[in-house]
């Protein structure tokens, strides 16, 4: 065989991925620096009629056309159960089907589909992409998170990696991804505020960085804040313009909000650079036109924007510093372009946020300086992040005892020695939660885990030693360890939202020989892509007079080039075709010359009849 | 000691702040999991272990109080939950006006906002002497007395918004 594509692991890259509430977006680091690659891939994911599922723009175009078969801000979803979401359930079009408790299915067609496969499929777009683009099998990635997500939301984004295929080496967390992406570090010493403001999310990170170490200090937020709330505000007023001027309600026509929410967006997005802009919308024969002026969108979004306000202080605070000793502030995230927001973070930060990145892109090419970092490309930079809350465990009376506090540098353990209540006893039921209040019901449920196998003996005789351990993407594991005997003692884990390990393992199989056959199908396709386009260049080239002029030999070798590459066309082997295709390239390339060499004569002739 | 072990230092009750963080940063940068995501399995859990350990220590040992109960725990002192004897007039005065404000009697707000900014004094006071104390019976007092002035003012302040 001519050539070979190289599919070892020291060529294949660890990419970067952004995977956003409303836009997603995957990056490469390069000896140049991080890089973009493709373009943005819409968050949304859609179940065509035929059962194929696809993800990006053109399923955002479904929307509209087939928004019961179409999802979008799927993250708001990601590690949380159904009572949770309740609120979203009334401001989103989630199709939650039947039997979704402490996992959420959604309904899309006759399929259902759990938050991180509808998330995997996102991934699995963006994989394809870098894949085409680059050339080479990727297998290993950096996805990003917001700061505050919970270890449950953490948990789901590394599933939907494992079922797209992809091995997770890192969750990084969004705005500290943005400010290794800035390029800080060029200030050798600095305290930085990083303000990411995005579709669905909101965090603010305050770092120090210290000679290539960015060290979070504090991080605070709100996993339900973001853009989309202010879309929401302006998309009720229009349905209740609506519903006034047209004399009914098309909130329950679920292609006219549809309709109605993208002109919203596209007013929204005019505002932050002229002072008005009108909401569209043309539907069942009739229109409806509205004009928003800046001070009025201000108004709005007001109270959206100052929710922001409130975790900013209290991450100040945390992070032990006054507002004078912050020297840069960072703007990250496509919400940080409405003015107002601007402003706010001006005023009380008292100095201009940096806005010379697009915040749409920060974020990815920060996933990729981290995994440059983790391949070992990028040998200067270290990051040390935190984690977003404290970790506690279920205590008498439905008390919290804090074991890990929020904001503790991870990785980070904490050791906690259990015993037995009754005689002979023989598991003990570990209830762990994350959250700052101190009731058990005001924080979040992670887990429990159950250690088996206690060897019988009198009440209070055990000596178990629970070792609960965040690792560096944020993520809990428990390891305990019987004292007396020195062996490692068995866990077993019930999580309390999301999937067990089994569930995941099930949808990585049905989707990794998926993910294999998609990978050589698209690798075929080209190939016979480019195999059509030589075989079309030759036949046109038969009618030359330049085709003539070859020895018989020369033909011949093109006949047989181009019957044997016809030959393999229909085959599925990629590698076999574009060995064809070279073969038939190396056979026409006197008939090529010749036929430049005729063509540059003709231009000369034509040049001198003409001049 | 572990914690003092992960630094290579000696146990000691005081310690150079600025030495502490440079050796925090060094051994960041040779142990950390971002380090180590080419390695071998073991390797790996070895890099968690080892900057799991280095975090925790970096965070008992940079702050003079959690230092100094981690210090003494090791050296085999229990810390006490008892009251210190000399503060119990004042805790007494505290919580009546701590239930009148809860009753809504304004009045005994200046009373509290006076109260708070005396522990806060006494709290420092006692972080100054931390940092000079060296016999260990003393340290343990001054950490008791701590203990129960801190949990003095968060009584207050959440009563007292700012």
């Amino acid at each position: 065989m001519s050539f070979q594509i190289d599919f070892g692991n020291e060529k294949s890259p660890i990419v970067g991925i952004d995977l956003g509430t409303t836009n997603s977006l995957v990056a490469v680091m390069e000896l140049t620096g991080p890089r973009i690659l493709s373009g943005i891939v819409p968050s949304v994911v859609s179940v065509k009629e035929s059962g194929e599922v696809i993800a990006g723009a053109a399923a955002r175009e479904m929307l509209l056309t087939h928004p019961d078969r179409t999802v979008y801000s799927v993250k708001r979803l990601m590690g949380r159960g159904v009572e949770d979401i309740q609120e979203e359930l009334k401001l989103f079009p989630f199709h939650i089907a039947e039997g979704s408790e402490s996992t959420i299915k959604l309904k899309l067609g006759e399929k259902t589909f759990t938050p991180p496969e509808v998330s995997a499929h996102i991934l699995r777009k963006l994989k394809l992409d870098a894949e085409a683009e680059l050339g080479v099998r990727i297998s290993q990635a950096v996805i990003t998170v917001p700061a505050y997500f919970n270890d449950a939301q953490r948990q789901a984004t590394k599933d939907a990696g494992r079922i797209a295929g992809l091995e997770v080496l890192r969750l990084v967390n969004e705005p500290t991804a943005a400010a290794l992406a800035y390029g800080l570090d060029k200030r050798k010493e600095g305290i930085v505020a990083v303000y990411d403001f995005g579709g669905g999310t909101f965090d603010i990170s305050i770092l120090r960085l210290h000679d290539g170490i960015f060290e979070v200090l504090a991080t605070n937020g709100d996993t339900h804040l973001g853009g989309d709330d202010i879309d929401n505000l302006m998309l009720r007023i229009a349905l209740e313009d609506i519903q006034f001027e047209w004399g009914y309600d098309v909130s329950t026509k679920s292609d006219a909000v549809q309709l109605l929410r993208r002109a919203v967006i596209d007013a929204k997005e005019r505002l932050s650079f002229v002072p008005s802009a009108s909401i569209d919308l043309a539907y069942g024969g009739k229109t409806y036109q509205r004009e928003i002026t800046r001070e009025l969108f201000d108004k709005l979004a007001t109270p959206v924007i100052d929710r922001t306000l409130g975790p900013c202080r209290d991450c100040i605070k945390d992070a032990s510093v006054s507002v004078e000793q912050i020297d840069e502030v960072v703007m990250v995230g496509g919400s940080t372009r409405i003015p107002l927001v601007r402003s706010a973070v001006e005023v009380l930060f008292r100095k201009r946020p940096h806005t010379e990145l697009n915040p749409d892109e920060v974020v990815a090419l920060g996933a990729a300086v981290q995994a440059g970092i983790l391949s070992g490309d990028v040998e200067d930079k270290l990051l040390l992040d935190v984690t977003p809350l404290s970790l506690g465990i279920e205590t008498m009376g439905g008390l919290v005892s804090k074991l890990i506090h929020r904001n503790s540098t991870i990785p980070a353990s904490a050791t906690e020695p259990y015993t037995t209540a009754v005689d002979g006893q023989r598991n003990v039921l570990i209830h762990v939660v994350q959250g700052e209040r101190e009731l058990v019901k005001d924080c979040r449920s992670l887990a429990r885990f159950d250690l088996k196998d206690i060897a019988p003996m009198p009440a209070g005789f055990a000596r178990i030693e629970v070792r609960f351990l965040i690792d560096a993407n944020g993520i809990l594991s428990v390891t305990a360890r019987d004292q007396r005997s020195g062996k490692e003692q068995s866990v077993e884990i019930k999580p309390s939202y999301g999937l067990t390990d089994d569930q995941v393992e099930a949808m990585i199989l049905e989707s990794f020989d998926k993910a294999e056959e998609d990978f050589s199908e698209r690798q075929v396709r080209e190939a016979r892509v480019e195999a059509d386009s030589i075989l079309a260049a030759v036949e046109k080239a038969r009618q030359n007079d330049a085709y003539f002029e070859l020895t018989d030999e020369e033909r011949s070798a093109i006949e047989r080039g181009v019957n044997e590459l016809l030959v393999v066309y229909h085959g599925d082997d990629h590698l076999l075709i574009r060995s064809k295709i070279d073969q038939l390239n190396d056979a026409t390339h006197t008939l090529a010359e010749n036929m430049m060499n005729t063509a540059v004569r003709g231009a000369l002739k034509g040049t001198n009849v003409n001049g | 000691m572990r914690f003092y072990e992960a630094f290579g230092l000696e146990p000691a009750l005081s310690l150079d702040a600025e030495d502490l963080k440079k050796r925090f940063y060094e051994r960041s940068r040779k142990w950390h999991p971002d380090r180590f995501s080419r390695a071998s399995a073991a390797e790996q859990e070895k890099a968690l272990e080892m900057t799991a350990v280095l975090n925790d220590a970096f965070r008992t040992l940079r702050d003079p109080v959690a230092r100094a109960e981690y210090f003494l725990k090791e050296n085999g002192f229990e810390l006490s939950k008892e009251a210190p004897p000399e503060l119990l007039e004042e805790v007494f005065e505290l919580n009546m006006a701590l239930e009148e404000l809860r009753e809504g009697d304004d009045s005994a707000r200046p009373q509290l906002i006076e109260a708070r900014n005396r522990f806060v004094a006494m709290r420092d006071s006692i972080d100054q002497s931390l940092t000079t104390t060296t016999d260990l019976e003393e340290v343990r007092a001054l950490l008791n007395r701590r203990r129960y002035i801190r949990n003095l003012i968060r009584e207050v302040e959440n009563v007292l918004p700012n």
